[in-house]
């Protein structure tokens, strides 16, 4: 029985994308009607809407059948990426629309990642704008091999050849070094469907493929079979103790029972004893196959290990050079870490430097210091541990990676991994006999971090005085890290910026880290302003040798005292990015103490600080 | 798994549809790698019996790592609860099944309160109510992007606020397979394995993989009242006919599941998996035309998902 689909139907994943008012949601709606795939009653409600939201007079406004959500209709745009389902014989087709708008960028990286094709549209009457060349080059660093530009509204310039010579002129002089495998510009008229299924009489100058038919044409295989096997485990799959298998989607390659694998990370190798598919146990496998795979030895695999053969391995690296498209409305500043997914593998990273940002209408490499949403930067990146991975460029399975706020959860960035940087590889962590155990052995007592943090002028530094005073008579040794002091010396090269408030603390925490290292007590009072960067800092000791004190002195309380006449400066603009006033402070949510020093006197609150430190610092 | 010859349709599954079945393994893999608590929601219907399906082999030779979850609002087909229960039992599944006992106790129904009403206590907040219940955090259901114009912007993975607020303009965007199933402490994800398939795809991977379905899906001789151009199964006594209205015996089928007062046939002789296919290349209209619940207003979807439908 034939159920109208050849066996060797093919699906061809492509994107749309180009500025607002392009007529990016009309082309869709074109290839969808022209494919014969809009339902009777689909229609009837289309030729209703058409009338209440429509832009195009009396016709049927095509974009409506894309334009999904009730906002966007109203407001006659495109806000978020829609996937589109429509078939011709030959091949199948799923379409990621993609928004135009500047702020958007991120949207269109998301339909690229998931693409082998974009078409990117121009409008006859503007030619190629600043959208149009942003939207070629995020093809292309995103890996898109093939592009077609549509050269739509043709019959708006009555299908002059000279405005589409030189349209594709333009665009060839910005596109041609992008290291596209194809490049073809069709010139159509999505609204009248000139040149969109067959070729258009009003184009007779025009040789090349009407756009379905390139479509349904166009050989994109990007050959992952023939690349080195690459097999992210997701989940171990153990339902009994007779049966260990680990479950996962064949990133490239294949791979046959009886051939050996090594687990990238840990150097462990075994032989495939079993794979087995949907539909049971089969002999080999290949990319894009969901299968789980059994070793022959009993050796360490867990979620985000990644299996390869022996001859042909990854890197393995914690640090590596990457693009990074930024997706977050919150900036990133370099050394703030982030949870990093690469391949089924969640872990912590940071941008350590930026190299250059790259200028997306020039092209250009500019210096940077952060790096706002929709901006793409080149970096350096490291992880708190060992991953294996490849350049995006030989495998966009392995060396792609996303990059989560740790707070919000959100997905702030996009990355490409360029390559592993070696130096990581060549130093290795020296151990000696002597540990903070045994400093503090001799001391008699339990080295940690007391973390004060609240606004300026709430009061940090006159309790931790007043707590280590207290603590030095009791015979313990002691060290205060105060941020005054330490921007005299130390941190004397940084400023008051977002960028430079993450990385004057994070010095503060390695500093923090010797002397609780050498067994001492160490009195930390920092603004701190950020969690991200407390978290940071949190993580470097062990879970009970860190103790975060909030100060919590209202704003209020704070600008009334102003003992250095700060606030009043910041009030009149005199100081720049001051916490509280032009900079934000972010409370901690679970303080292991909460100090209020509105009710309670410095006395009394450093008693109260020394009270809970009494029964930590004993040595054990 | 079974014997791979055994129980299999007679259709090769094309490249196609091998990558949206694999691609489908992968996401209900993902979830239960990812979540402390995952439900799959079977709603009986062809698309969650296709992701029942795939599950059993995602996780194949182990049971399903999580339990199944089915809404129940008390006016279910009949043939839907009985064949819900064969299932269960034939697959050994861990079966909750949930009804709002509030909506129960006030008598809401589809007659008396209209679709909307009936639809937003029975069903939304009755999911709500068995997510919290249990302490769910990730909910797989069978939804597609090619359903509805709303649902074609949905994620995979669909983040849920505390309280299962759907928020269209806070959905994390989706790169590569690279999923973000991170969620903060009450938060929730909704899970649709089947985003990138269509409906000739769920009907030609039933009719490949031979998958059992509701009679229902399946032309017969049935009680049917003719009610403002819908053809309405009387599945009980429970609807009152209006005057000039009578019970006519019909060849009819369903193209959807759901309620029986809001889920309308049409007639067809359509027998058999082959039948079906056949019927459904040669329709012009979609398979939300037969859901009642829709038409209610413009847009209707996209607001029943803000308030946390599936």
């Amino acid at each position: 029985m034939k159920t109208g689909i050849e066996v060797s139907h093919s699906l061809l994943r492509f994107l749309t994308c180009g500025s607002v008012d392009d007529g990016k949601s009309t082309l869709i709606g074109r290839l969808l009607y022209d494919s014969r795939l809009i339902m009777d009653d689909t229609l009837a409600t289309i030729a209703k809407d058409s009338r209440k939201h429509g832009t195009v007079g009396e016709d049927i406004d095509l974009a409506l059948l894309v334009d999904g959500l009730e906002a966007e209709r109203q407001q006659g745009i495109t806000i978020d990426v829609s996937y589109r389902f429509f078939g011709t014989p030959k091949r199948s087709f799923i379409v990621a629309d993609t928004p135009g708008h500047e702020q958007y960028t991120r949207n269109m990286a998301t339909g690229a990642s998931n693409s082998d094709l974009a078409i990117i549209l121009a409008d006859a009457r503007k030619g190629v704008l600043t959208q149009t060349k942003r939207h070629t080059y995020i093809c292309s660093l995103l890996g898109i091999r093939h592009v077609v530009l549509a050269v739509n509204k043709i019959d708006l310039v009555n299908f002059d050849q000279a405005t589409f010579d030189r349209i594709v002129g333009d665009w060839a002089t910005f596109a041609s070094d992008l290291g596209f495998a194809s490049m073809v510009p069709i010139p159509v008229s999505a609204r009248f469907g000139d040149n969109i299924t067959q070729r258009s009489g009003n184009t007779p100058w025009y040789r090349g493929p009407a756009l379905m038919d390139h479509l349904e044409s166009v050989d994109v295989d990007q050959d992952t079979a023939s690349k080195p096997f690459r097999f992210p485990v997701q989940r171990v799959n153990r339902p009994n103790l007779d049966f260990r298998g680990f479950s996962g989607t064949v990133a490239s390659g294949k791979i046959a029972v009886g051939d050996g694998v090594v687990v990238a990370a840990s150097g462990q190798q075994s032989r495939v004893a079993r794979i087995l598919g949907p539909d049971g146990d089969q002999a080999t496998t290949a990319a894009g196959e969901a299968v789980t795979i059994c070793l022959a030895d009993e050796v360490d695999v867990a979620r985000g290990d990644l299996l390869a053969p022996l001859a042909d391995r990854p890197d393995v690296t914690d640090q590596f050079a990457a693009h990074l498209l930024w997706m977050d409305e919150e900036t990133l500043p370099p050394g703030r870490q982030y949870m990093m997914r690469i391949g089924n593998l969640w872990t912590t990273a940071s941008v350590t430097s930026i190299k250059h940002r790259v200028d997306i209408n020039t092209l250009e490499k500019a210096p940077a210091k952060k790096l706002d949403m929709n901006e793409i930067a080149f970096c350096n990146l490291s992880l708190a541990t060992r991953v294996a991975l490849d350049p995006y460029v030989e495998n966009r399975a392995t060396g792609a990676f996303i990059l989560v706020d740790r707070f919000t959860n959100r997905t702030a960035g996009a990355g490409m991994v360029d390559f592993p940087l070696r130096r990581a590889t060549n130093i290795h962590a020296e151990q000696f006999l002597v540990d903070k155990h045994a400093r503090a052995a001799l001391d008699h007592q339990k080295p940690l971090v007391l973390w004060f943090t609240g606004l300026s002028g709430s009061g940090k530094s006159t309790i931790a005085k007043l707590v280590e005073q207290a603590l030095h008579a009791e015979g313990r040794h002691t060290y205060a890290l105060d941020g005054d002091n330490l921007r005299h010396g130390l941190n004397r090269d940084l400023g008051f910026t977002d960028q430079d408030r993450v990385e004057n603390i994070r010095r503060v925490g390695e500093v923090a880290k010797l002397f609780v290292d050498a067994g001492l007590i160490v009195l930390c009072s920092f603004i701190s302003p950020f969690r991200a960067e407390r978290r940071m800092v949190r993580e470097l000791f062990d879970q009970d040798e860190f103790i975060e004190v909030f100060v919590d002195t209202p704003i209020e309380e704070c600008v009334r005292r102003d003992p250095k006449g700060l606030y009043a400066k910041a009030m009149s603009g005199a100081i720049q990015n001051f916490t509280g006033v032009s900079s934000p402070y972010e409370p901690p949510e679970n303080p292991d103490l909460r100090i209020n020093t509105a009710s309670d006197s410095p006395e009394r609150t450093a008693e109260i600080v020394l009270s809970h430190l009494r029964g930590l610092i004993r040595a054990g | 798994m079974d014997d791979p010859e055994v129980g299999k349709g007679a259709i090769l599954l094309t490249p196609r549809m091998r990558q949206l079945e694999a691609e489908a393994i992968g996401i209900l893999r993902e979830t239960a790698a990812s979540f402390r608590n995952p439900v799959l929601l079977y709603s009986i219907g062809k698309d969650s019996s296709v992701v029942l399906h795939i599950a059993m082999k995602a996780f194949a030779p182990g049971k399903l790592p999580f339990p199944c979850l089915h809404i129940a609002t008390g006016w279910d087909f009949r043939a839907m609860l009985d064949f819900r229960d064969r299932r269960a039992a034939e697959l050994g599944l861990n079966l909750i099944v949930h009804t709002n006992p509030e909506g129960l106790a006030r008598g809401i129904n589809p007659i008396d309160h209209g679709s909307q009403v009936h639809m937003n206590v029975m069903g939304t907040e009755a999911l709500k109510q068995a997510l919290d219940k249990h302490g769910f955090d990730a909910a797989i259901g069978g939804a597609r992007r090619d359903e509805e114009k709303a649902r074609a912007k949905e994620r995979i993975f669909s983040h849920r606020t505390a309280g299962h607020v759907w928020e269209p303009r806070n959905q994390r965007p989706e790169l590569w397979g690279l999923f973000n199933t991170r969620i903060n402490q009450g938060e929730g994800m909704r899970v649709f394995p089947l985003s990138n398939w269509t409906e000739f795809d769920v009907w030609d991977y039933i009719a490949a993989e031979n998958i059992p379905i509701v009679p229902l899906y399946y032309a017969a001789r049935r009680p049917i009242i003719r009610r403002e151009g819908m053809l309405i199964m009387r599945d009980d006594d429970r609807m009152p006919l209006a005057g000039g209205e009578s019970v006519e015996a019909l060849w009819v089928r369903f193209r959807t599941m759901g309620d029986w007062p809001l889920t309308a046939a049409h007639e067809s002789r359509a027998e058999t998996i082959e039948q079906v296919l056949r019927e459904l290349r040669e329709s012009r209209v979609s398979e939300r035309a037969g859901r009642l619940i829709d038409k209610d207003q413009e847009a209707s979807m996209e607001r029943k998902k803000r308030e946390g439908y599936f």
